[in-house]
């Protein structure tokens, strides 16, 4: 592999022929700001916030989608740099809805936290704002097209995490759009799978989990690590927390299998668990009729009348089912259950594998 | 799996997939492979129905459901006649290969084509492609082992795989993708009615004394009941008593009249479990269970991926399943005083040579892969490099074994079962976000069966077998073919598996789910 060596702020780097000036800043641990960039999708160009100086170069190229060359002299806080980028963003704001103080998604938006990087408060140019209708006819996803960058997040996560080509770009110029075919909403386009990774991947409040709309900024949420409970895939993904409750799902780049796809169980069927029917306490059977119980009579019941009939009937009497919906650590408890305290090899699991 | 799924990405050249809607039942790993298929990988799709995978496939076999056998002997018959066998892998690493060459010697193309109604050229065409491609991953999934001679099935995939050479290494191999999230779990940890965790067998004199001397009692060494054996000594009256932990087999297995009838005779039944199933009803007492976002534990996936469940909210019932299970130790006399799971784990990798040098601390950031037999080896992502567990691989052919019920006419259409997308057996039911969506049996019917019934999509059918009748909603649509309706069993309202086949593969006691015979009426 051929190796190119350039300097970045002052620092030398050297890095493979081929590597764009990000990510030669990125491994010389250099941040440049960055909208449409997205580790795990194809990079696109299109908000232009990574611009660099290049020595030698009166244009400045976006860092994200240019290689390196040799003995490059790049600066990426250059006054001009910052100037353009402060430009960028006063473009971006002056038709965004500026109300950061309700947006669920602030502590999270990308948007945002330029703006405050580079002072914007407002934007000094008079735009025109769009005002679409915000698309909550599902579930599971808020899509508020007022607040959309036109990163094309989206649109690449929709093509090349899941494959579903269900969303792209209409129209040209102010109108242009970024949204499914036909430009109808999520419940009524054929190909949306409600995988979610749309929302995973936008950098600001266009698209939301609904589930967690109104319940708490990013900051007051606790995110627990854990594996799904649904296929034998074995996806990873964090549970957001709040007060003690589970109020979503958040993709975890960090996941050995998924990355940060999910699938629409994964990332929206947890909700069984605050299903009203949930059972809450042991309940015993009476007269044809469940009743509640304490856990210390359910457990004494038990523990008599699997007595009784190992030792009326043998200790062939007694079958376990354990599941493969459970954890290992259960699994392990129920065989030796089955073989230590009742005597015999009476344990299977489910057989619909 | 032998091999790991991110081998789809980065290093197979062909994916061959039989029985397995992988976009479905298994989105993520179904995301991979089309994100493989549209960046240059092969594709082969081997399904009676028209999956999704299909339209991103070079080659779509779409066999008669249950011709599976038929269909890879052919296969296999191609490549040992043009000569694209791995000679040197057989030679070294295999045994009983005459055999295999004898019986698929009886499956030329023409016969196959007839059985299976694959054209010849597309059995020559990915025969071809198959054994000359390098890196070729097989999959499958249910669509394989739900018959009666599923495990035959089985074995036919893996006699496909050795003859030509792919297996051992990355981007090969034959992976069953397992369904349900822990099924891989509930095996290696010794639910099973034969082996203790990490398969050591029951009846092996060494194991049992290890577990005598662990667990402080004499262990039984009569191999147990697999679960319709189980029910059947329900019905029969040898079993009593039993616990049922997070399972519905009212719902999930087939031919759910005989297993209600089953739990009807018992004398005592407990049933811990997180909403009161159709299984529940039956229960003597219930156990209120936690879900996974209420527990510490681990899972491992169709990978062999031992991975963190991690506890995020506390117990809704009041305790972890963990701790439930303890306590039925405790009251029947026998004491264990595990602190936590990450107990319970270290005293099962210290009883299990293929998970000993696996720990939570090792599992922390992105799971370890068994075989893990040593705290420095790193896992295993691939298996069956230079040798097999069993020493030399075993060709284990098989003859055509048709389903045990097909059509008739009193039964014309042939029903065969699976999973959709946005369910998952039968927990998502009680997701209210899914449920409003999905909340209904949608069955698959071509549309010249429909025009003849005299329905259209939406309207309702009852569907009878010789074991009972349902009512669905139907959809009209050619991803079946004619002659089939394919249905789901997530619903309770429509209880799919009271019309299933009680047929069972007589070496796993899984159940012939996708293949059963029933007639339609509309209703
Ligand atoms: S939810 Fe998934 S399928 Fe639907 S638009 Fe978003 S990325 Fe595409
Ligand atoms: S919706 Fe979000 S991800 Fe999509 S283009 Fe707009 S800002 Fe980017
Ligand atoms: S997110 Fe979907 S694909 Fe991943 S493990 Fe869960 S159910 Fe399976
Ligand atoms: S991040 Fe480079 S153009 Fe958007």
């Amino acid at each position: 592999m051929k190796m190119v060596k350039l300097i970045i702020d002052g620092k030398e780097v050297e890095v493979a022929e081929g590597t764009t000036i990000m990510q030669a800043a990125d491994q010389a641990g250099i941040e440049i700001p960055r909208l449409c960039y997205d580790p795990e999708l194809k990079p696109l160009g299109a908000c232009r916030l990574c611009v660099v100086q290049v020595e030698g170069n009166r244009l400045f190229p976006a860092s994200c989608v240019t290689p390196v060359s040799p003995d490059m002299v790049v600066h990426t806080e250059s006054p001009d740099i910052i100037e353009a980028r402060r430009t960028i963003l006063e473009l971006l704001v002056a038709n965004h809805p500026l109300d950061c103080m309700t947006c669920d998604k602030l502590g999270d938006c990308k948007l945002a936290d330029y703006c405050y990087k580079y002072g914007i408060k407002e934007s000094p140019f008079e735009g025109e704002k769009h005002a679409y209708a915000i698309d909550d006819s599902n579930p599971f996803i808020i899509r508020d097209l007022n607040k959309c960058i036109l990163c094309g997040a989206c649109v690449r996560a929709c093509e090349e995490l899941t494959g579903a080509d269900n969303l792209s770009y209409l129209h040209r110029g102010w109108n242009r759009k970024a949204t499914t075919a036909g430009d109808v909403d999520y419940i009524d386009s054929d190909s949306c799978v409600f995988c979610g990774q749309c929302v995973a991947v936008c950098p600001t409040g266009a698209l939301q989990e609904k589930t967690m709309v109104g319940h708490g900024r990013r900051w007051e949420i606790d995110r627990v690590k854990t594996t799904c409970p649904f296929c034998g895939t074995g996806c990873n993904f964090d549970l957001a927390v709040k007060d003690g409750r589970v109020i979503g799902v958040l993709s975890n780049p960090d996941s050995p299998v998924n990355q940060r796809r999910l699938c629409i169980k994964g990332r929206f069927g947890w909700d069984y668990i605050y299903n009203e029917k949930r059972l809450t306490t042991p309940l015993i059977k009476k007269n044809g009729k469940f009743e509640e119980a304490s856990w210390d009579e359910a457990f004494k019941l038990i523990a008599q009348r699997f007595t009784e009939i190992k030792e009326k009937y043998g200790s062939e009497s007694f079958a376990a089912l354990s599941s493969a919906r459970c954890t290992n650590e259960e699994n392990y408890l129920v065989q030796k259950f089955t073989r230590a305290v009742m005597g015999n090899n009476n344990v299977d699991h489910c057989a619909r594998t | 799996m032998t091999n790991s799924i991110n081998e789809i990405s980065t290093d197979a050249e062909l994916m061959f997939l039989i029985g397995t809607n992988t976009t479905e039942a298994h989105p993520v790993i179904g995301y991979k492979m089309r994100q493989a298929a549209r960046n240059g990988c092969k594709l082969v799709v081997c399904d009676p129905r028209h999956i999704d995978l299909v339209d991103e496939a070079d080659y779509w076999l779409r066999q008669n459901p249950g011709t599976d056998i038929p269909l890879l002997n052919g296969l296999m018959h191609i490549i040992i006649k043009e000569g694209l066998e791995d000679k040197k892998f057989i030679e070294e690493r295999t045994e009983n290969y005459e055999e295999l060459k004898a019986i698929v010697e009886n499956y030329p193309p023409e016969k196959v084509s007839e059985i299976t109604g694959i054209s010849v050229d597309d059995l020559y065409a990915v025969a071809r492609l198959y054994a000359t491609t390098d890196k070729a991953m097989l999959f499958y999934t249910l669509g394989i082992t739900e018959h009666i001679c599923g495990t035959r099935n089985v074995m036919s995939c893996a006699n496909l795989a050795m003859l030509t050479g792919h297996l051992g290494r990355a981007g090969v191999g034959v992976c069953p993708i397992r369904g349900q999230n822990n099924v891989q779990g509930a095996c290696d940890q010794g639910a099973l009615p034969n082996v203790y965790s990490g398969y050591q067998a029951v009846t092996n004199p060494d194991v049992k004394e290890k577990f005598e001397k662990a667990w402080g009692r004499p262990m039984p060494d009569k191999v147990g009941l697999k679960i319709p054996e189980m029910f059947e000594a329900a019905h029969e009256g040898t079993v009593k008593s039993m616990y049922i932990l997070g399972e519905n087999p009212v719902l999930t297995d087939p031919d759910s009249n005989h297993i209600r009838g089953a739990l009807e005779k018992l004398e005592f039944l407990v049933v811990q479990e997180l909403f009161l199933t159709e299984t529940a009803e039956y229960a003597d007492v219930i156990l209120p269970a936690a879900s996974f976002a209420e527990c510490d534990g681990t899972f491992t996936n169709t990978e062999r991926r031992i991975q963190r469940v991690r506890k995020a909210i506390e117990p809704i019932p009041g305790k972890a399943n963990w701790e439930s299970i303890c306590e039925m130790f405790n009251y029947m006399g026998y004491p264990v005083n595990y602190d936590s799971p990450e107990d319970i784990w270290d005293e099962m990798a210290s009883l299990t040579p293929s998970m000993a040098g696996t720990n939570y601390e090792r599992l922390d950031k992105k799971g370890l892969q068994w075989p893990c037999p040593t705290l420095d080896h790193p896992g295993t992502q691939f298996m069956h490099a230079g040798k097999f567990t069993r020493g030399l691989g075993l060709f284990q052919p098989s003859d055509h074994i048709p389903p045990g019920e097909m059509p008739d006419e009193e039964y014309p259409f042939l029903l065969s079962t699976g999973r959709i997308l946005h369910h998952y057996n039968v927990t998502t039911p009680y997701s209210p976000g899914i449920m409003s969506i999905w909340d209904r049996e949608w069955a698959e019917v071509n549309p010249v069966d429909a025009e003849k019934l005299g329905v259209v999509t939406g309207d309702k059918i009852k569907v009878a077998s010789r074991r009972g009748e349902v009512e669905t909603a139907i959809k009209v649509t050619d991803r079946v073919l004619p002659g089939v309706i394919w249905m789901s069993f997530h619903y309770s309202e429509t209880p799919t598996n009271a019309i299933t086949s009680p047929h069972l593969d007589p070496i796993t006691g899984t159940g012939e789910y996708k293949v059963c015979a029933v007639k339609l009426a509309k209703v």
